[in-house]
């Protein structure tokens, strides 16, 4: 079996990705007509959703009480713009996102995800942990969602098939989820949620379970996506250098019950590569006001003061 | 992956084998009485002459009728109550103690009531192993549908599933391993029933030869009819294995894809 590492570093540096690249456009285009046509020709920040928060809460009733997982959210993701969220364990940053995706409704609050043409967003969200259906093969899953949208079988197949290549898993399109790693799970997920082409993509910590260079290589291939379609994107990551890398801006929770504790701005120019934003010297600023200001908030969560005491 | 292959295969025969063999030398020496418990070696003329003169084959065939019949009429409504005790709470809370009570009634104890309500014919055997096996299978497909990780919903409802898409691919692929759990356990339920059955309330069929071979002290032709009964389980539990591999070919499969 090829190492996976070999795989990935093959498949971005060929022509077939490029190729790809251009292709998808186009197939896009061709797959679902109602929706694309405007997206791919233009392909300017307005072509993704919009996200505005208003005082979002959320709060959990349980037998043993009630639990408020996020308080007073006040957020605008601007249409395009690549949105991280960084925050302690447990301060509501998956909670938010499945919010946004619709999967769960605020208690308190206003929740709005528009397109500024007005038709009706599409989101898809790359969910934490093992999420892929154990009963359908790699391919199998990255079509799913193509399936559910009428797509027919060829087309989805095919279309999955580029989606697997370009996170480096084509060889393994017909192998079964419990047969493969963890890393190469999640890079199936990722592609899964590529595959329906949303202008919202939501992303809980998708490369948590990756090892570092995969990492890197996934975070520019992310980068590329986004610049070339205009999604709007709401990352979670605990990875401030992670944060640094993708963002437009970084929204800093605070430990439980989860607020917005700042919004930092990040100014490196686009497209990014990640060798630039880190020799950038103020990548080391940013870098230090991000963490001073988590470490505080991890340290009020208790996570770090509790674990030494 | 070939010298696996043929380790199982010998593991799989070593033990009846080995069985026999020391059941074999015990007769011989008379360590036991070979009165009650003939050689097996012996038993081989015995099946001949069942097959040739006494309608074994008959015997067999109308009890894996009995069984496959029955298990069909139990199992397949047992998967719908199941699937919709698994979907929905209130079906859930509403049946659960009715299943529960049910289920733990030894089920040849309502074979009088089935012979009452479906007459001795054939119809009544083919009940009375739907019966016993329906809530078994019923309450494995539930949990099994209770078992799917919350996530997928997630995940299927977030691209656009509908109700409707939520099962088919969701619900009912996720809960098809505990089915087939079901499914293996009901296999043995409706042997040992249809024995039972055939025992007390039939004319032909394994069952019914094995009382009659007792009754009259045919006790090898007796031996015959409890080895065929073990074998007809064995075949029966290697076809539902083989179903499976087709149906659930995610559990199945090995570490090569
Ligand atoms: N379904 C639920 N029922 C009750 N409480 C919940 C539920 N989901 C989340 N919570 C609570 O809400 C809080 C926030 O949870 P959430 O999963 O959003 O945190 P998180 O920021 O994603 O954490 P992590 O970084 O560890 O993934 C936690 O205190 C959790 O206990
Ligand atoms: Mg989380």
């Amino acid at each position: 079996m090829p190492s996976p590492y070999s795989m990935v570093n093959k498949r971005i540096n060929t022509p077939t990705v490029m190729a790809y690249v251009k292709g998808t456009s186009q197939s896009s285009a061709h797959d679902s007509p109602p929706r694309q046509p405007a997206l791919v020709k233009s392909r300017t920040v307005d072509s993704g959703a919009r996200v505005v928060a208003r005082n979002v809460g959320r709060r959990f009733t349980t037998a043993s009480g009630s639990v408020d997982a996020c308080v007073d959210i006040d957020l605008t993701v601007e249409p395009g713009s690549f949105c991280v969220v960084v925050g302690p364990s447990g301060c509501g940053k998956s909670t938010l996102l499945r919010m946004v995706a619709g999967l769960d409704h605020p208690t308190t609050g206003t929740l709005d995800v528009s397109r500024l043409d007005g038709r009706a967003p599409t989101n898809a969200m790359v969910f934490h942990g093992r999420t892929l259906f154990p009963w359908l093969t790699l391919q199998q899953n990255v079509a799913y969602g193509l399936k559910l949208s009428g797509m027919d079988r060829n087309a989805r197949l095919a279309r999955a098939r580029e989606l697997l290549g370009m996170v480096g898993l084509v060889d393994f399109q017909r192998a079964w989820p419990h047969q493969v790693s963890e890393g190469m799970r999640q890079r199936t997920s990722i592609a899964r949620a590529l595959a329906v082409n949303p202008d919202l993509l939501l992303m809980d910590e998708p490369f948590g379970a990756l090892d570092e260079q995969i990492r890197y290589l996934l975070q520019e291939e992310l980068l590329r996506i986004w610049e070339r379609t205009g999604k709007t994107v709401i990352f979670v990551t605990h990875s401030i250098d992670e944060a640094l890398i993708l963002a437009d801006k970084i929204v800093v929770m605070s430990a439980h019950p989860g607020t917005i504790r700042e919004v930092i701005d990040v100014p490196f120019p686009r497209p990014r590569f990640m060798t630039e934003v880190r020799s950038d010297p103020a990548f080391a600023d940013l870098f230090t006001t991000a963490w001073s200001i988590l470490r505080e908030e991890v340290e009020t969560g208790g996570a770090f003061t509790e674990g030494t005491a | 992956m070939r010298r696996r292959r043929s380790t199982e295969l010998t593991l799989t025969i070593a033990g009846p084998v080995i069985l026999l063999l020391v059941w074999e030398v015990l007769s011989r020496t008379e360590t036991i009485n070979p009165l009650f418990w003939p050689p097996p070696s012996s038993l081989w003329e015995t099946t001949k002459t069942l097959f040739l003169e006494k309608d074994l084959l008959g015997d067999i065939g109308i009890s894996l009728y009995r069984i496959i019949a029955g298990f069909l009429v139990g199992t397949v409504p047992g998967i719908a109550l199941g699937l919709v005790m698994g979907l929905f709470w209130p079906m859930r809370i509403f049946l659960m103690p009715l299943a529960s009570a049910i289920y733990a009634v030894p089920k040849i104890a309502v074979l009088p009531l089935v012979i009452i309500m479906f007459g001795i014919g054939e119809l009544s055997k083919i009940m009375i192993v739907a019966i016993s096996i329906f809530f078994l299978v019923a309450l494995n497909t539930m949990s099994g549908v209770l078992a799917i990780d919350t996530q997928f919903r997630d995940v299927a409802r977030n691209l656009g599933a509908s109700r409707w898409e939520l099962f088919w691919t969701v619900a009912l692929p996720g809960s098809l391993p505990a089915i087939f759990t079901g499914m293996r356990l009901s296999l043995g339920f409706a042997l040992v029933v249809i024995v039972g059955t055939e025992f007390l309330a039939a004319d032909k069929g394994i069952g019914f030869m094995i009382w009659q071979s007792y009754q009259t002290l045919r006790i090898q032709q007796m031996f015959v009819g409890l080895v065929i009964t073990g074998i007809m389980g064995w075949a029966l539990t290697l076809l539902l294995d083989l179903i499976e591999q087709v149906v659930v070919p995610w559990r199945t499969a090995g570490e090569e894809a």
